[in-house]
């Protein structure tokens, strides 16, 4: 048994996603990803039962983790109580422990959601945060947000919004002790650990592949990881 | 005895939802994209339901977006809930209502990882005491706001004004419904009806009147995968599973959408409208989309509330067809009006996607 599997066998969602595979594809037949990517999750659960380090090594560097979107449809539908969706949320884990994350172009992006969602959770206590998510980024929202967005405080207060203010209430401005408790629980888990860790590997690996990267969201590094897509992951389809 | 074994069988696809003294915790995603749903939820079930629920300012994001996008470790999250957990049982409280389905399937996720790891419950306590000095007691129940709506779908059908119903041929609307991924994939047992037979938007659908339509990819994400939509690199992946739904389910012409999860709504109806300027295709008759609601807006439309107190005009595909075919008033030139009829101006309208501009 190798290290990494010893390593990813400590995490419970480790523990609870692998039985024993029966290699039936179950899994790949329901799996959205495998649709859409290059990506079989019953090829994950058959490398991560060989435990063999190096293809896990290899596993944890490729783009192969990434394409999963965790929908545990392949939960439901095993028949020997495998769980690939926790599987890959074990190996995720693991990527950006050690790092391996920064080796492929989809592990890289994790950098892009650390400093959207992570930092509105800890600057704000939500998960998204409406006058961050802007048009530009997502174009897909259309007219009806862009006009949302420019009159922001006047629509969330129409629609019964306690907008920036004190008290309970849709997108209330979180008071500061919560705050601080919720930035206390990131450092006693670990949480402001792995940010740091996203941090460091990717200013490392902008380095190494010599392109400029600074803290904001503005510098050629993010804006490649969030918007570059090489066009190699998906299928083709035969004509 | 042959009945019995039935009733045995079908009991595996039940739940049982709290009836009252709930501890509300909101969901990000609603907040941003649907706050008229949430004011919907609790206008619901204080003023029709008269049933007590009870929000804390203090309670935050559960983080299971970064979670499930992986930014955020699992001992985070685990303390991140067990706060929510300190915070109801702080108020007194043991019943949990839950505005999201990410956070649904994470508060039964954690509560079965625990039930199997007491050791993890454990550590995750002493996180939680030496983050906050907080304590608590896990709940007695927990439901999704959905769950609610649907234990009480007879009482709100019983106060209704309207019905699914199109007022000119008097024939049931065709719904179709889309549960949501993290409702009762993972924990068939936490979701009225499973994963097999999902009934809770169903229910409401036909108390209410209409007419519920399988389709072949019923069951299909909707494709926010989380960093599958998050990244804008990623997006194609969300597009396509959005666009194979609508593809399966434009042959049975649906009047509308039904959606359970905070997520699925704001994607279906985003990528009706982004494949209208990619493609120029739209899925509704003459040029309209698919109306896609929530099951609050839905039940406060047939309540008779408002339309633009339910936040109807946030939506990118117009819901108009839907109220006109119901027989549902509005007054279109408030529509993108403020809350003392100030003018907000108007959003462009869409290149191909039919719009109404409120005039």
């Amino acid at each position: 048994m190798g290290k990494l599997y010893d390593q990813l066998a400590t995490d419970v969602r480790f523990k609870e996603g692998l039985t024993a595979c029966l290699n039936c594809g179950t899994c790949t037949a329901i799996c959205p990803a495998a649709e859409f990517y290059n990506y079989q999750p019953r090829q994950i659960v058959d490398i991560l039962q060989t435990k063999d380090d190096s293809q896990i090594e290899a596993l944890l560097k490729s783009d192969l983790i990434w394409y999963c979107g965790e929908c545990m449809s392949c939960v439901t539908r095993c028949p020997r109580n495998n769980a690939p969706g926790l599987l890959i949320m074990a190996l995720r884990s693991l990527s950006q422990e050690l790092g391996y994350f920064v080796e492929s172009e989809k592990g890289r992006q994790q950098l892009a959601i650390k400093r959207t969602v992570g930092s509105w959770i800890l600057d704000f206590g939500y998960c998204l945060y409406p006058s961050l998510i802007t048009p530009e980024n997502h174009p897909e929202q259309g007219p009806v947000w862009e006009w949302e967005h420019k009159n922001l405080v006047k629509v969330m207060e129409r629609l019964g919004a306690n907008y920036q203010k004190t008290g309970p209430g849709i997108l209330r401005k979180i008071p500061q002790e919560d705050l601080d408790e919720i930035r206390k629980i990131f450092e006693v888990t670990a949480g402001i650990e792995r940010f740091e860790k996203i941090e460091a590997f990717s200013k490392k690996k902008a380095g190494e592949l010599g392109i400029p990267f600074d803290d904001g969201m503005n510098n050629e590094y993010i804006q490649q990881i969030y918007t570059t897509n090489s066009g190699s992951h998906t299928r083709k389809h035969e004509d | 005895m042959k009945i019995e074994g039935k009733k045995q069988i079908w009991k595996d696809y039940q739940k049982e939802i709290a009836g009252d003294h709930y501890f509300y915790v909101r969901s990000c995603v609603r907040q941003n994209f649907f706050p008229g749903s949430e004011k919907t939820f609790l206008r619901i079930l204080q003023n029709e339901l008269h049933k007590d629920i009870y929000e804390n300012a203090a309670h935050t994001t559960c983080s299971g977006i970064g979670y499930h996008s992986d930014i955020v470790p699992i001992a985070t999250t685990m303390t991140m809930i067990a706060r929510q957990f300190a915070l109801m049982t702080e108020a007194g409280l043991e019943n949990l209502a839950t505005s999201c389905i990410t956070s649904f399937g994470l508060y039964n996720e954690i509560l079965e990882t625990w039930h199997h790891f007491p050791e993890v419950e454990e550590k995750t306590r002493e996180h939680l005491w030496n983050a906050t000095k907080r304590e608590f007691k896990k709940p007695a129940n927990v439901a999704h706001a959905s769950d609610i709506i649907y234990k009480y779908r007879e009482e709100i059908s019983e106060k209704a004004k309207f019905k699914l119903v199109n007022k000119d041929t008097g024939k049931p609307l065709k719904a179709v419904e889309h549960i949501g991924c993290h409702y009762a994939r993972m924990f068939p047992d936490k979701g009225v009806g499973g994963a097999e037979y999902p009934y809770v938007l169903t229910g409401m659908i036909e108390s209410w009147g209409g007419e519920v339509i399988d389709y072949p990819e019923r069951r299909h994400c909707c494709g926010f995968g989380f960093r599958q939509y998050l990244v804008m690199a990623n997006r194609g992946f969300s597009i396509a599973c959005s666009k194979k739904k609508f593809e399966s389910m434009e042959p049975y012409h649906p009047d509308l959408i039904l959606t359970n999860c905070p997520g699925c709504p704001m994607f279906l109806d985003r990528w009706q409208y982004a494949i209208s300027e990619m493609e120029g295709k739209t899925y509704g008759p003459n040029g309209q989309g698919i109306p896609v609601l929530t099951y609050e807006e839905l039940a406060g439309m047939l309540l008779g509330y408002d339309p633009w107190d339910l936040g109807l005009q946030v939506h990118q595909v117009p819901v108009e067809p839907l109220l006109d075919k119901i027989g549902i008033p509005y007054n279109s030139t408030k529509k993108f009006s403020g809350i003392q009829g100030e003018d907000l101006g108007k959003p462009d309208s869409p290149s191909v996607l039919k719009f109404y501009t409120g005039q």
